[in-house]
């Protein structure tokens, strides 16, 4: 019953999704003002249905209905309870549902914000909305419904991958779907600029939030997806330029080059164009890695049961909304007028800079993984493209954007004096030469480039900090009046000023990557093995059951030099009703460091084979990450969000265009 | 807008038109975009590694010494391990088979009868030295290249791993 209630209700969606489509652009066009509200009850009802349906397909999770085929197939009985959960988006038609709540979950948001929207602008907003809500939720209903029955219901499900038996699946999914799927409100917003045919300061505003909210979580979603990559596959790696983590990055790359413009268009009038391109190219590249995520064109080491012919309808899914708004763009982009001047050198030309640089790095990114696509349909050649390629095109394309950041951020507004920002750098710059060259000394014979990046790190950090520190003690005297400088700040300050940092760390955490060591050997206990500068002693081998899988442990002596840092468990799992082996690495974290032991196969006599790794500073990869979301929490949080928007009534310089 | 913000010195400098400023954007971000294109050329010239089946490098005479990718079924019976972290085994697409010899810990999911890719480098006569060994998330999953080699054999059907013994017409 609980299945055909969630069956139903979502399939009751879909007909709601419809009417926020349609109704709000025809009151809109008939000056309707009751029409095109509807699209807000639309809004809340079509989550409120999804949500229900999503309700469903969990309790029949929790209760491991095996008469639901979805649940069969990845799903056990003797699963903890958490992993039951999860597993509802462990697969493609649950994570497939969990995307259209989130779809409608951000309609609803924006349908229930109270900040005051231009009734057009949000009556288009939700319209556009409610198409890709439509277009997804038929694409659930009608190729991937996860209440499909299957009867006689067996006795027993097939049980979730192992791979996916962790908490990073608890985690990682819904955060990157948040993100993801987040970009599609600025999407929406930029289509129902288009429509309306205006848009100015109150829109850069209106979206501005938005687009904030899903890079905080997209940028959450990567790290934690890089992290649990890291610990679960066992090689040691976090990033490995695959096809489905770069699906993930152009939308990121995308999305932090859209706030950035949009800071230029609040506070400029300009850059409109450009912003309402990015805004749709964003979503668009969200479009395009669910489809190569949920095709599966491309090969992935982290493909999880994809499926070719849904992925044609994700293709069509995608032609239609890329290809309709980049042409609604085509018609109505000229109509916007020019915005404000500003220098080349300037805080607004330095934004400039930065998305020239950001959006060319995600070009380089978009060639590298669909290339081989391309070369394929015309050549029948397979090739692929690994990270030689990019550390060749994307890693020389942002170096040079990070090097000037520090510089950029400290410009004035509208008119800047690049020396005088040189100047103030000079002491952070300082640092970074300093701290390379302390790198270079400590690591003599080393990689050449490391310590470079280690000191490109320092100088973002130490940048950030040296600008927030000039603008706290500039012409305060006096701790009280630093202090309430530093309240005074605008919380986006705050927030630029700890992403850039975020970023800083990340550099620092992947610079150091590069005096990571390996080790593999062949230990008997009582034997010893030592990578950089760890060395572990094997003490035992001994087996273990766990719920639903049974596993051999070995467990060691963790030393770093004479220093004895403790105990550590590696361990192989087979899990029982897959009968399928995964490898969970012992890690031991030493400060910012850490000792990543990953096991082999037995030899038979007493031995099994072991990989050890040293990795130096690794944390600061994730922590600079956190650190970026952070920040751009911080800027969430800023006033000028807070309080509603300037109303478009007032008199302003710029007039707006009528749409008709 | 604080004082801290403003620029120090308002020298007199040259007045830019819009239309001058945006031919200076456009100048700036063409360079930047040539620049990109030039890295990108550069690197899929040198960087990219092509995939073959064993029964394509023999067709399309891959030199030895060419480093690329090599995909198909781990040969039954094939594998050896030893001495140490050495492990040699046969890559077969059931009409060619290629010996490969890697040295490492293989993927937990690396069985015979298993569809496998490795990168490394074509020796000649048949052999391979691999430097990696792809690993997958999925006991069902083949590898897009694994799969297609296998169909052009004429010995996979969708949804099963291993290939079928019948050939099909």
């Amino acid at each position: 019953m609980i299945v055909e209630i969630g069956h139903f209700a979502l399939a009751l969606a879909l007909g709601v999704a419809v009417v926020q489509a349609l109704v709000p652009l025809w009151g809109v066009a008939r000056h309707d003002r009751a029409l095109a509200g509807v699209g807000s009850a639309a809004a809340v009802t079509c989550f409120l249905l999804v949500a229900l349906s999503f309700g469903a397909l969990v309790a029949s999770y929790a209760r491991s209905d095996f008469s639901v085929e979805n649940v069969v197939a990845n799903s056990h009985s003797t699963q903890p309870l958490i992993y039951k959960f999860t597993s509802v988006w462990g697969n493609h038609e649950g994570s497939m549902l969990l995307w259209v709540l989130i779809l409608t979950l951000f309609g609803a948001l924006v349908a229930m914000s109270r900040r005051s929207l231009p009734v057009r602008l949000r009556a288009g907003t939700l319209a556009a909305q409610g198409m890709v809500t439509v277009a997804f939720l038929a694409f659930t209903l009608l190729t991937s419904n996860p209440f499909r029955r299957m009867l006689p219901a067996p006795p027993e499900g097939q049980d979730l991958n192992p791979i996916l038996q962790d908490l990073g699946l608890a985690i990682h999914p819904p955060l990157l779907y948040v993100g993801y799927v987040g970009f599609s409100i600025t999407y929406a917003f930029a289509v129902a600029a288009l429509i309306d045919g205006r848009i100015d300061a109150v829109w850069a505003r209106a979206v501005r939030p938005w687009t904030l909210l899903a890079w905080v979580f997209l940028t959450l979603g990567i790290a934690m997806g890089s992290y649990w990559a890291y610990y679960e596959l066992g090689w040691g790696g976090w990033w490995f330029w695959d096809p489905v983590e770069n699906a993930s990055l152009m939308p990121w790359l995308a999305g932090t080059a859209l706030i950035h413009s949009t800071v230029v268009m609040e506070k400029r009038d300009s850059l409109k164009v450009w912003t309402i391109l990015l805004a749709i190219l964003t979503f668009s590249l969200s479009l395009l890695g669910t489809f190569i995520v949920r095709s599966g064109v491309l090969t992935s080491v982290h493909s999880f049961a994809s499926d070719p012919s849904r992925g044609l309808f994700i293709l069509g899914i995608l032609i239609f909304f890329v290809g309709g708004s980049l042409a609604l763009f085509a018609w109505r982009a000229p109509l916007l007028r020019q915005g404000g001047l500003f220098a080349p050198v300037s805080r607004e030309g330095a934004l400039v800079v930065n998305n020239v640089f950001i959006a060319t790095a995600c070009a380089t990114v978009f060639i590298g993984t669909l290339y081989p696509l391309v070369l394929e349909m015309v050549t029948g050649d397979k090739i692929s493209v690994g990270p030689p390629f990019f550390n060749a095109t994307f890693i020389p394309v942002l170096v040079p954007l990070l090097l000037v950041l520090p510089l950029g951020q400290s410009l004035a507004w509208k008119r800047g004096d690049l020396l005088g920002a040189a100047q103030r750098n000079a002491m952070a710059f300082g640092i970074a030469i300093v701290v390379a060259l302390a790198a270079i000394a400590l690591t003599r014979g080393g990689p050449v480039l490391a310590p470079l990046g280690i000191g490109l790190g320092v100088f973002l950090v130490a940048g950030a900090a040296f600008d927030l520190g000039e603008r706290i003690v500039a012409r305060a005297s006096g701790w009280p009046a630093m202090l309430s400088r530093a309240k005074g700040l605008p919380r986006s300050t705050w927030g630029a000023a700890f992403a850039h940092a975020g970023v800083g760390l990340s550099v620092i955490g992947i610079a150091a990557a590069a005096w990571s060591t390996e080790a593999i050997g062949v230990l008997k206990p009582g034997e010893r093995l030592t990578s950089g500068r760890y060395t572990i002693v094997l003490e035992s081998i001994l087996p273990r059951s766990g719920p639903n899988f049974r596993a051999e442990v070995a467990r060691f002596q963790i030393f770093s030099g004479n220093r004895e840092l403790g105990p550590l468990e590696a361990g192989k799992r087979v899990y029982t009703a897959r009968a399928m082996p995964t490898t969970e690495a012992g890690i031991h974290t030493d400060g910012l460091s850490q000792a990543y032991v990953a096991l082999g196969e037995p030899q038979g006599d007493g031995a099994i084979a072991v990989r050890l790794y040293d990795k130096p500073l690794i944390l600061l990869i994730w922590i600079g990450a956190i650190v970026m979301a952070f920040g751009g929490a911080l800027s969430l949080t800023d006033r000028r969000f807070r309080l509603a928007a300037p109303r478009r009534a007032a008199p302003q310089p710029v007039a707006a265009q009528p749409a008709e | 807008m604080t004082a801290a913000e403003q620029p120090r010195t308002m020298a007199p400098k040259r007045r830019l038109t819009r239309k001058q400023r945006r031919l200076v954007l456009i100048a700036a971000a063409g360079a930047v975009l040539c620049l990109a294109a030039g890295l990108v050329l550069f690197a899929l010239r040198d960087t990219i590694v092509f995939f073959y089946g064993p029964t394509e490098i023999a067709e399309k005479g891959v030199a030895p010494g060419t480093r690329m990718r090599l995909g198909g079924l781990v040969e039954t019976g094939s594998v050896t391990r030893g001495p140490g972290q050495r492990v040699t085994f046969s890559i077969t697409d059931s009409r060619t088979a290629i010996k490969v010899s890697y040295e490492g810990l293989l993927p937990d999911l690396f069985r015979e009868g298993q569809g496998v890719v490795t990168e490394g480098v074509f020796q000649g006569a048949g052999q391979f030295r691999a430097d990696s060994v792809l690993a997958k998330h999925d006991e069902t999953y083949m590898p897009r290249e694994v799969a297609d080699t296998l169909k052009k054999q004429g010995h996979w059907q969708p949804g099963s791993s291993a290939p079928t013994p019948q050939a099909k017409p």
